[in-house]
């Protein structure tokens, strides 16, 4: 099969209004016929739905949790970007695409990353006009701040809470169609299975979680809007129940998986603390705006923070990148944080963190100009500090509240440690242009598909792109598909294909329930991520890899041996839900070390320790992997690897430097 | 640190439910829910049935978690989520009396886990602003003052959890449909809808069968956000109003 990216003619910045004029529309009347299943109701999902329903088409919504508002958007700290160059600091589209492309270390697709950067201005003003109540400058306009890997204020935030506002937005509208009668919302209801008819997808089968029991769903269209799968190394910043099997459910249906093994890890995390731990916490990166990352110059520090001397400090990414200092994008600032612990430099009881320091900044920064604004004349570096506290305190309330809470340690005070922990996964279904896969029908939306961020996403880039999709980009592309679809009638769930799924459904759940072996499903998880952290993590290596995949493969027939689930298939039973997700992942996990295996270069946040510059930068090859790696599933778990070319034809490719 | 606990367990909504105690070993620096993740291991290992509980983001913005612990939803700290609490706010050898939220509104699924489709039904009754995608002016050509902004930011960080529910004797939503109500009539977008919308909530709050608010104030206390007491008068205040206004 033949990869169709399906990019519009002409120049970059006319290729989507181009296709926004030309492409089918369906009429009113039509779309009243037409039924669309979204699954997933985080910003991608709820922002489709929404919008879908706005237009007439009759929606199905799902989600695994117990109400549309909790998807995992909710927990989006940090910010939004948007091409509206409001602080007249020289942003434009053109630029955003740029940052884009760059910092995704030239593996994303020009014209969708120009497209994304054109409908960004366009989002916030939705968001502002359904009530999104983002940080406001005293004259009544809104506010911005930077982000990584841009030199530029373009990030548009609500306190240490936007992806919650956004959410609250986006869900709200879908709200206001289910009150319509236009979606019908499915909460605590998991799909578990692609059903395709002639080769279209065309339903779903989902598991309402609560009764158990599985249920047909007919669409026209299936959207998928699941989110990410950072889950797969157990320890991420990802919610408990973020998982992959509605993508790998359409991976093993026929849709490719696009770059599996590009993985973002964040720099800035709370670092694990015992082996009961569940999740890891996420300090935003809004905190580098003001925060300075440091460890001692001395190995083996034992003083406290405070009690270290400046010159005794090594800031070492403002030392080793001038330019963009603390905020340089993601995978550079975790690996070097890696390099200075693996040297010998790191603080903490397990020598695995560093410092991320706002004392500076706020007496600086916050505490000089409060001061001027207050008309106090000389004031003392106590002073200038409890000034800044209160600056700090309004823009990162609620995550030096969060840190506090979890390490009972003061961020206004000492401060914070922080390690990078696997955050967001850039990897995900590959799509076409009009966000479909390479099953007909079938789309996917947000973090679930491959596209917008390359090798490394950029902060503040995965709301804007969640959004955009959902919002701007399937409302005009879905009507190319739908179009040629005004003539199929619903199709009867009684139909063989919808039968064959559901029994294919509950043949697994029954072998997953008849194991009754020995080992609790939460281990086996563990047990993966610590696979997958190890060797398919930060860095990798072939022979690493290799045996990854060898410890894969034994521990998912360990799984299908002696995994043990409790309860009963047809009641209220998360540790089968959990099942089913780890069992899931235990596919993912090898195929993402194939991909980190068969990609012979570094390039953002895939780091083959085999190819790095002299510095210890990654190494790309353009020549040969100036491209898109797409997985197609074949029988027990075997993949075909089959490669879409990217183009640059008005960004001219370079080795990535922020020095 | 030895930890004993009284666990809710309720097979389903029909079902009777009863505590069961049992003994978990903590670490101060876990948290309540990974203390119960123990538990659950432990549970499986033993053959027995984990506790049904929910939760997701462990970061306190989902809304998710939802445990009423020692009597109080969201247990002992101001201010924090289940999911928050660390075992450090506890003692060695304490008894802990863990139920569900108890709300005729929110019935019980299992054990800890409970129904709360209400708090969406009410918001499809009118908690948004009826704007479709695509009719957006200019995000800068309303300016809105940054008190406001910050005000109605403040409200509409509620999370949906239902703790004031649950802290109510009256099992009131008053402090969650006060919330949103505040966001949207305190900004500029809200006005054209605010009168029908507060009207509308109010009357789906109450089909829904949450109680009357008597002022007791148990839910701000409680509430994890510190959702202000003060967004209950205003919602009478915009409730009275629109009904004077005949709507
Ligand atoms: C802690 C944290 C902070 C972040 N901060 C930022 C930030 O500041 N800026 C930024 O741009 N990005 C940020 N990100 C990334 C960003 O939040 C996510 O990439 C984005 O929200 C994903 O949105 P989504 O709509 O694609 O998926 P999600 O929000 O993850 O939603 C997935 C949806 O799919 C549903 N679902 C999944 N599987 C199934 C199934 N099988 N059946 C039914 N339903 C299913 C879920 O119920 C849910 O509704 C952050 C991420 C994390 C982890
Ligand atoms: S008002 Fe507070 S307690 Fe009530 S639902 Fe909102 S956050 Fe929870
Ligand atoms: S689990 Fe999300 S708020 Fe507690």
């Amino acid at each position: 099969m033949k990869l169709e990216s399906k990019i519009p003619q002409g120049s970059v910045d006319t290729k989507w209004t181009q296709y926004k004029s030309s492409v089918s529309l369906v009429n009113p009347a039509n779309k009243r016929s037409l039924h669309v299943i979204v699954v997933g109701t985080g910003l991608a999902g709820a922002s489709a739905a929404a919008t879908l329903a706005e237009m007439g088409y009759k929606v199905s919504a799902f989600c695994f949790q117990d109400s549309p508002r909790r998807a995992h958007s909710i927990a989006a700290q940090g910010g939004i970007n948007a091409a509206k160059n409001y602080q007249n600091d020289g942003d434009s589209v053109y630029r955003l695409f740029y940052d884009t492309i760059k910092g995704g270390d030239y593996r994303a697709r020009e014209a969708n990353v120009h497209r994304l950067a054109e409908v960004s201005t366009n989002i916030i003003d939705q968001c502002v006009a359904q009530g999104v109540p983002f940080a406001r400058e005293y004259g009544g306009t809104l506010s911005n701040r930077s982000f990584g890997g841009t030199q530029v204020q373009r990030t548009f935030y609500a306190a240490g809470q936007t992806g919650q506002q956004l959410l609250l937005g986006a869900y709200s509208a879908l709200e206001r169609q289910v009150g319509l009668g236009n979606v019908t919302m499915y909460s605590r209801h998991e799909m578990v299975e692609v059903v395709k008819i002639d080769g279209k997808a065309r339903g779903i089968i989902a598991r309402d979680l609560v009764s158990g029991k599985l249920e047909r769903h007919f669409g026209h269209a299936v959207l998928l809007c699941t989110g990410g799968y950072g889950n797969v190394f157990y320890l991420s910043t990802n919610a408990m129940g973020s998982n992959v099997t509605a993508a790998w459910k359409a991976h093993r249906a026929g849709a490719f998986f696009g770059n599996p093994c590009f993985t973002q890890i964040h720099p800035t995390c709370i670092p694990v603390s015992g082996h009961y731990q569940s999740k890891l916490t996420l300090m935003s990166e809004s905190l580098r705006n003001d925060g300075r990352i440091w460890v001692p110059k001395k190995k083996d520090e034992t003083r406290q923070p405070n009690d270290i001397p400046e010159d005794e400090r090594d800031y070492y990414l403002e030392r080793r990148y001038p330019a963009f200092g603390n905020l340089v994008p993601r995978d550079i600032a975790s690996r070097a944080a890696k390099e200075r612990c693996d040297a010998g430099y790191g603080v903490g009881t397990t020598k695995m963190a560093v410092y991320l320091d706002f004392k500076y900044n706020m007496i600086n920064k916050y505490g000089r100009t409060e001061a001027s604004k207050r008309g106090i004349q000389n004031p003392s570096e106590d002073v200038l500090l409890e000034l800044g506290k209160e600056i700090a305190k309004e823009k990162y309330g609620n995550l030096f509240d969060m840190y506090k809470q979890i390490t009972a340690e003061d961020p206004y005070e000492v401060p914070m440690k922080i390690y990078p922990a696997v955050h967001y996964t850039m990897g995900g279904l590959w799509v076409d242009y009009e966000l479909q896969t390479t099953v007909p029908g079938l789309y996917a939306l947000g973090e679930a598909n491959f596209s917008d961020h390359g090798a490394n996403r950029l902060g503040a880039s995965a709301l804007m792109q969640g959004l955009a999709d959902g919002y701007f980009i399937i409302p005009y592309t879905l009507g190319s598909y739908l179009s040629k679809e005004i003539h199929t009638k619903p199709i009867s769930t009684d139909h063989e294909a919808f039968v064959e799924a559901e029994k294919k459904v509950s043949d697994r759940i029954n072998q997953l329930m008849g194991i009754q072996g020995k080992r609790t499903v939460e281990s086996y998880h563990r047990e993966l991520g610590l696979i997958m952290w190890d060797k398919c993590g930060m860095a990798r290596n072939e022979k690493g890899l290799k045996e990854a995949i060898d410890q894969i493969r034994a521990l998912r027939d360990d799984f299908y041996k002696n995994v043990r689930i409790p309860g009963s298939v047809d009641e209220f039973n998360p540790e089968l839900d959990k099942a089913g997700r780890v069992a899931d992942f235990l596919e993912l996990g090898e195929l993402m070390c194939w991909d980190a295996l068969n990609r012979n270069e570094s390039c953002g946040g895939h780091f083959r320790e085999e190819y790095q510059t002299e510095e210890g930068e990654a190494l790309r090859d353009d020549e040969n992997f100036k491209n898109v790696f797409a997985w197609e599933y074949k029988e027990n778990n075997q993949w075909e690897l089959h490669k879409e070319e990217l183009n640059y034809e008005n960004i001219k490719i370079q080795q990535r430097s922020y020095k | 640190m030895n930890i004993n606990l009284k666990v809710w367990r309720q097979r389903n909504q029909n079902s009777e439910g009863r505590f069961e105690e049992y003994k978990v070993q903590a670490s101060p620096d876990m948290s309540f829910l990974e203390m119960f993740d123990v538990l659950n291991e432990q549970l499986i290992e033993d053959g027995k049935d984990p506790v049904a509980f929910d939760h997701d983001c462990r970061e306190g913005i989902c809304g998710m978690c939802s445990m009423v612990i020692n009597g109080r939803p969201h247990g002992p700290k101001q201010g924090v989520t289940t999911c928050q609490l660390h075992m450090r706010s506890f003692s060695e050898g304490d008894t802990i009396v863990v139920e569900p939220w108890r709300a005729n509104a929110f019935p019980v699924i299992k054990d800890l886990s409970v129904n709360r489709g209400a708090f969406d039904r009410i918001i499809a009754s009118g908690g948004y602003v009826s704007v479709n995608t695509g009719n957006a002016v200019d995000a800068n050509s309303i300016l809105i003052p940054k008190e406001v902004a910050d005000e109605a930011f403040e409200a509409a960080t509620c999370i949906g959890c239902g703790a004031c529910v649950s802290a109510c004797k009256n099992a009131s939503a008053m402090l969650f449909v006060g919330a949103k109500v505040t966001q949207l009539s305190m900004l500029p977008q809200g006005q054209p809808e605010r009168q029908a919308r507060v009207v509308a909530m109010v009357n789906q709050m109450d089909a829904e069968g949450f109680g009357a608010c008597t002022n007791t104030g148990a839910c701000a206390a409680e509430c994890p956000k510190q959702i202000p007491l003060s967004v209950i008068a205003n919602l009478n205040r915009e409730y009275y109003k629109a009904k004077l206004n005949g709507k």
